[in-house]
């Protein structure tokens, strides 16, 4: 009852916001709309019962892509100008990719017309004791196993490679060492002194690096040579 | 139910009428978290407290929302209007949202699904929009600082939860609140899976911007993060926001690992939703006994604890559950 008009609503939605996505003139914007679009389509997944799918799709590209890439977008400095100069270099390549799609969404909608038993094969074959979750799981795991390793293995080389290309070794900034800061003694460091009233602490030894006291200061005389030289 | 209630008009109001006696205690939960949170915090530092309004200051809250209805919203000049109204509405909605789908007793859920703690874990996820968009929206650099920061820690952080909550997942055979609820009968998921469980906890203080991981508000550096251009209505939103999101988390937090209604060693089953709430207060009592005596981490150290210590810890604890649910055969069966 109410599934027919949620579908128009969400796929409505979805394709002004996809639209909203490539004409919005603020990248910003461009994004937020691409977070609109996630949504419905993780809507449209719910309304076919792929309840796990949607909640995916939420997580995954909402939850954690969308919010670096937003990120990403905010931070950058972009010139709006320069980048809507490519727009008709691109357009033929925009054009072919679009057609490539719609031709291979024509071929299934029509290969469904033509042979009416692959229609069959749209709707998934449901165990009736089980829901999607387990079903996914239990075929994910077992039948293609090999295939779902090997994304992992593609997503850890991705992962290494995207470390290997931003580490480097910045000698200039401080790092902490929690193991010295723990073994680090009040004695290592502190030193209570009972100063004699107006002595000072120079009676007992100690003395404050000041610049103006001679033995303090070589490295300024130093440098105050080297400027004499250049006079 | 039948008549009235069986039209699709019948069917609405009921569907209002849950949803209200869902929310309506929820906020007032919240009204009264931020007198508690006032009050432990005093108590913490010997002081007394708000005490001024009403007997022991329980109006306290009720003058707060008055005084914030009647103060001026304003909108900076270079502020993006449409993404700066919308980012406050944003992070209070999707902290009440979450309420959808958390059961308070034994099937006392408004939607019971499938897939209730993906659903929760989502919700959980997309708190950082709110921050950032009024971060970007406000056009002012402390704003965007405290944006930039809480989007990394946020995400950081769901890594780890995501992987506590794989864990329990693992003990009960099923991603329905219900019964991971259900599951806990004999023994809670605190007591098993106790460094999950800490995880899981300082994890939510990150999540939801709390002490000691308040760096996005970091009043002493930043001022006040992303909030620090909004005033009046649209301000009290992101801090009715921080605190329902403070009670879903400690919701989750309670039919994670706390055994949701289930009552103390099976005691008093009848009593399911004062259980689940006195948890859930309990949870909130530590969410503020933390802010009152921690100091706030350094930003270097937040992402050192996630990425360094939770990410390894919450995936060898996985990897140790699997094993010992495989080797003992208590591997749930079926769902």
């Amino acid at each position: 009852m109410l599934a027919v008009p949620a579908f128009y609503v969400f796929s409505a939605v979805l394709l002004i916001s996809a639209a909203m996505v490539v004409s919005a003139r603020n990248p910003v914007h461009s994004v937020l709309f691409l977070i609109l679009a996630f949504f419905n389509a993780a809507g449209l997944f719910l309304l076919a019962g792929a309840e796990f799918l949607a909640m995916i799709l939420v997580i995954v590209y909402v939850g954690a892509v969308a919010v670096l890439f937003l990120f990403v977008v905010m931070m950058l400095d972009i010139n709006f100008a320069e980048l809507r100069s490519g727009f008709q270099r691109y357009l033929p390549v925009g054009l072919a990719i679009g057609v490539v799609l719609f031709v291979e969404i024509a071929a299934v909608v029509g290969g469904w017309q033509l042979a009416p038993e692959s229609a069959a094969l749209r709707f998934a074959p449901v165990a009736p004791d089980t829901h999607n979750t387990a079903q996914l799981g239990t075929l994910l795991y077992t039948d293609y196993i090999f295939l779902f390793q090997t994304a992992g293995l593609v997503l850890l080389v991705a992962m290494i490679g995207a470390i290997v290309l931003t580490l480097r070794d910045r000698r200039a900034s401080r790092r902490q060492s929690i193991a010295i800061q723990t073994a680090r003694r009040p004695t290592d460091t502190l030193e209570l002194i009972d100063v004699p009233l107006g002595a000072g602490i120079a009676r007992v030894g100690i003395r404050r690096p000041l610049a103006t006291e001679p033995e303090e200061a070589p490295a300024l005389v130093e440098i105050g040579h080297a400027h004499s030289e250049e006079h | 139910m039948t008549g009235f209630w069986a039209t699709p008009i019948g069917i609405t109001v009921l569907t209002v009428l849950e949803v209200l006696a869902i929310l309506v205690p929820v906020l007032l939960l919240m009204a009264y978290l931020t007198l508690a949170e006032r009050k432990v915090l005093a108590a913490i530092q010997l002081r007394k407290g708000p005490n001024v309004v009403g007997p022991f200051g329980l109006l306290q809250p009720f003058a707060d929302a008055i005084k914030m209805v009647m103060k001026e919203t304003i909108i900076p000049t270079g502020a993006n209007r449409a993404l700066f109204l919308m980012a406050p509405m944003l992070t209070f909605g999707l902290a009440a949202i979450a309420w959808a789908v958390i059961p308070v007793n034994d099937g006392w859920a408004l939607a019971d699904i499938n897939v209730g703690v993906l659903y929760l874990f989502a919700i959980s996820s997309l708190g950082v929009y709110g921050i950032i968009i009024a971060g970007w929206a406000s056009n002012s650099k402390y704003a965007f600082l405290g944006a930039m920061r809480s989007a990394a820690q946020m995400v950081s952080y769901e890594v780890s939860i995501g992987f506590v909550m794989v864990s329990v997942l693992l003990c009960v055979g099923s991603l329905n609140l219900n019964d991971i609820v259900l599951a806990q009968r004999h023994i809670w998921f605190c007591l098993p899976l106790l460094p999950m469980f800490v995880v899981f906890f300082i994890s939510a203080l990150a999540e939801t911007n709390r002490s000691p991981f308040d760096l996005p508000e970091g009043e002493s550096e930043i001022v006040a993060g992303f909030f620090v251009e909004y005033s009046a209505m649209a301000f009290a939103l992101f801090f009715l926001g921080e605190y329902t999101s403070m009670i879903t988390m400690s919701g989750m937090t309670t039919i994670l690992f706390l055994g949701g209604w289930l009552g103390p060693f099976g005691l008093w089953p009848a009593l399911g939703p004062i259980w689940f709430i006195l948890k859930v207060c309990l949870c909130l009592f530590v969410f503020i006994w933390v802010r009152g005596t921690f100091p706030r981490y350094r930003y270097d150290q937040l992402m050192r604890l996630g990425w360094k210590v939770f990410l390894p810890l919450s995936l060898f604890w996985l990897v140790l559950t699997a094993g010992a649910l495989m080797l003992f055969g208590w591997l749930p069966q079926g769902a």
